[in-house]
């Protein structure tokens, strides 16, 4: 059976759902006759027509807007921002807008927000930047990361089928790294549950995104040097799998928290929060957090190096928490 | 230049509304005034509101002119100053009353205040703080018309200072370029908060806009319901036939504070004067007596249905409950 990469996985998603669900539809820049930076909307316009493959003028907010609009009315629109950095223009709409107005008054607005983040492809500050964390801290939300292209297609079809306001952060190093075999029924990855990517006994690490690839090689080296990690991909932030990341360290007793977003604020701070909250007593060691220092995202190779979180830094901390 | 402006001058001449609507016009604005007095200058004041008080004094003859004749389908964005379209649409007096006094049977539950009020169901899409919000997601509703090829439209209000704003301009734009079935009605009571209009935009009317987008722009005496009337009927007309969406200005004048507590001493006493003279409730009487749609007695009757109607609304929402406390944890997400 072939391989599906992750763009793929997430260009599927969204078609199927287009095929099932007259409702659903895409707007963004781009995204119709160039069928999308990133190609994940390629072939829509043709098949399904300019009323449901949407050109839109470079207006972000505007973009969001409309979406929530059409959702008000019954609409599933999947909105695209070229690239996630992008969001921040659609900021006010996303976080006053969208997610207040169930709790307000009483309207779901399902919406998908979807765009390519993350670094390791030289995009520089404005190509490269992880804006998860603005939109976990806004209530009424949901955010999800996927790691795999089996998440990646499982979770844009439950965000399109959501009732309420869904961010969807695809990592665009992954897009053509990562691929897998499929399974050819209508699958969905509920948002909110993790996934166990390696069983291990010394210590968890917790993560998601294009991380999970940095735990998981260096979960390989330290296999050698007689630590067994366990990997733990959230794969989404909010809601999180409160209860998974939880029986993982209480098996474990010790914990890294990885990601690729800037420290301060980020999401490592709030898992170490509830794990000294509900698991402190099982824990044999400090918990530690690897993430890129609190700079924006460089763009000069060794300058993007030095930010993103390495295999070898995961290594050096496993074995300093292996000791402790 | 201005060749899409509209003006007195070049649009076809007033075509006059059925007996029925004329007196709903007056029944509605007549209302408008009231309630929003009682909230402003009395419940206010005697402390029985919760929170801030925005209204629309001056103005009623905006909402009320452009959603009396819209259809049950349609579907209207108002913004903090134009009450006649709850009215217009269906919500009761004492869901209004009890939103503004924070109780639980409030169009928001408690949840939020004062203008900040939807119902799908009556076609009312809640206002947020953020001014201008509203007009991309009008846009979106426009879309959702177009795309499943329904004549339904959508009217979206907003105020001379919303058009400030990076997502009017947006949501404008998109609306012109997609051809969608909207109606944009700014009421320009020319001052932003304190701000006066010439601190807003360097260009002499809303409407001149218009033609950077590729639409028509219209400009009314927003002071006089039987043109705000006429205008938006046409470009209820041109949006239901697929012409796409139209900028009507409606000028007028905010006849208040921009909260019940700013006292507006930034505006100088002779234009309250001058727009105390044209005020659109009492032109209006004028013209139905005028015509003879409605004599003196039946009008004294009408304000003391309305009266009543207030009396008992506020009566009622004073005695509902308050949500309970743990409400606040409720509908953040859809729940079973």
């Amino acid at each position: 059976m072939a391989l599906t990469t992750y763009v793929e996985a997430i260009r599927q998603g969204i078609w199927e759902e287009m095929e099932k669900d007259e409702s659903v539809f895409v707007l963004g820049e781009d995204v119709g006759i160039y069928g999308g930076a990133f190609k994940v909307t390629a072939g829509m316009l043709e098949r399904f027509g300019e009323w449901r493959v949407i050109d839109t003028p470079i207006s972000e907010s505007g973009i969001v807007g409309a979406a929530i609009g059409a959702a008000l009315m019954g609409m599933r629109p999947v909105a695209e921002m070229q690239f996630a950095d992008f969001i921040s223009c659609a900021f006010d709409q996303i976080t006053n807008f969208a997610a207040k107005s169930r709790y307000r008054w009483g309207a779901g607005v399902p919406i998908v927000v979807r765009g390519p983040s993350g670094g390791g492809v030289h995009g520089g500050p404005f190509h490269s930047q992880n804006p998860e964390m603005y939109f976990v801290h806004t209530p009424g939300l949901k955010v999800v990361c996927p790691s795999t292209a089996y998440d990646a297609k499982g979770l844009i079809k439950a965000a399109i089928r959501d009732p309420d306001p869904v961010i969807y952060f695809e990592h665009k190093f992954l897009y053509r790294r990562v691929k897998e075999e499929l399974p050819s029924d209508d699958f969905v990855v509920p948002i909110g549950k993790a996934a166990i990517r390696r069983k291990g006994s010394d210590m968890s690490v917790i993560t998601y995104g294009a991380m999970v690839y940095v735990a998981l090689d260096a979960a390989k080296e330290l296999e050698k040097q007689g630590i067994d990690l366990e990997v733990i991909d959230l794969r989404s932030l909010l809601p999180f799998d409160k209860e998974a990341v939880l029986e993982s360290v209480k098996k474990t007793n010790k914990v890294i928290l990885l990601h690729e977003d800037t420290q301060i604020g980020g999401f490592a701070g709030e898992l170490a929060a509830i794990i000294s909250e509900e698991a402190f007593e099982y824990l044999d060691g400090p918990i530690r957090r690897i993430t890129a220092p609190n700079t924006p995202v460089p763009y000069s190779p060794p300058l993007e190096e030095f930010f993103l979180p390495k295999v070898s830094d995961v290594v050096r901390v496993a074995r300093e928490l292996y000791a402790y | 230049m201005k060749s899409n402006i509209m003006t007195r001058d070049t649009v076809p001449p007033i075509t006059l509304p059925s007996e029925k609507t004329l007196l709903d016009m007056f029944y509605y604005m007549k209302l408008t005034r009231e309630l929003e007095f009682r909230i402003e200058r009395k419940l206010y004041r005697q402390g029985r509101i919760v929170g801030g008080v925005y209204v629309g004094r001056g103005q009623e003859a905006i909402a009320v002119g452009g959603c009396v004749d819209l259809r049950q389908d349609d579907v209207v964005c108002p913004s903090h100053r134009d009450m006649g379209a709850y009215l217009i649409r269906g919500m009761s007096l004492r869901t209004i009353l009890a939103q503004y006094m924070a109780r639980k049977t409030g169009a928001t539950q408690g949840k939020d205040g004062n203008m900040h009020m939807g119902d799908l169901s009556k076609g009312l899409i809640a206002f947020v703080s953020m001014l201008g919000d509203s007009v991309p997601v009008a846009m979106g509703i426009g879309l959702s018309f177009k795309m499943r090829r329904q004549d339904r439209v959508v009217l979206c209000f907003f105020g001379d200072g919303a058009t400030s704003r990076g997502d009017w301009h947006e949501g404008v734009n998109m609306a012109a370029v997609s051809k969608v079935p909207v109606v944009f009605i700014c009421n320009n009571n020319q001052y932003a908060y304190s701000t006066p209009l010439e601190r807003q935009m360097a260009v002499e009317n809303v409407a001149d806009r218009a033609e950077a987008y590729g639409m028509p722009g219209e400009i009314v005496d927003g002071n006089d319901i039987l043109e705000v009337w006429d205008s938006v009927t046409r470009a209820i007309q041109r949006a239901r036939a697929g012409e796409g969406p139209t900028l009507i200005e409606c000028k007028t004048f905010r006849m208040t504070g921009h909260s019940a507590h700013d006292d507006a001493g930034y505006v100088p006493p002779e234009l309250f004067e001058f727009w105390e003279g044209r005020d659109p409730i009492k032109r209006f009487e004028r013209f139905l007596m005028d015509r003879g749609v409605i004599a003196r007695p039946a009008i004294e009757e009408l304000e003391g249905r309305i009266n009543r109607e207030i009396d008992e609304a506020i009566q009622i929402a004073e005695k509902d409950p308050f949500p309970e406390p743990e409400d606040c944890l409720k509908d953040v997400y859809y729940e079973e």
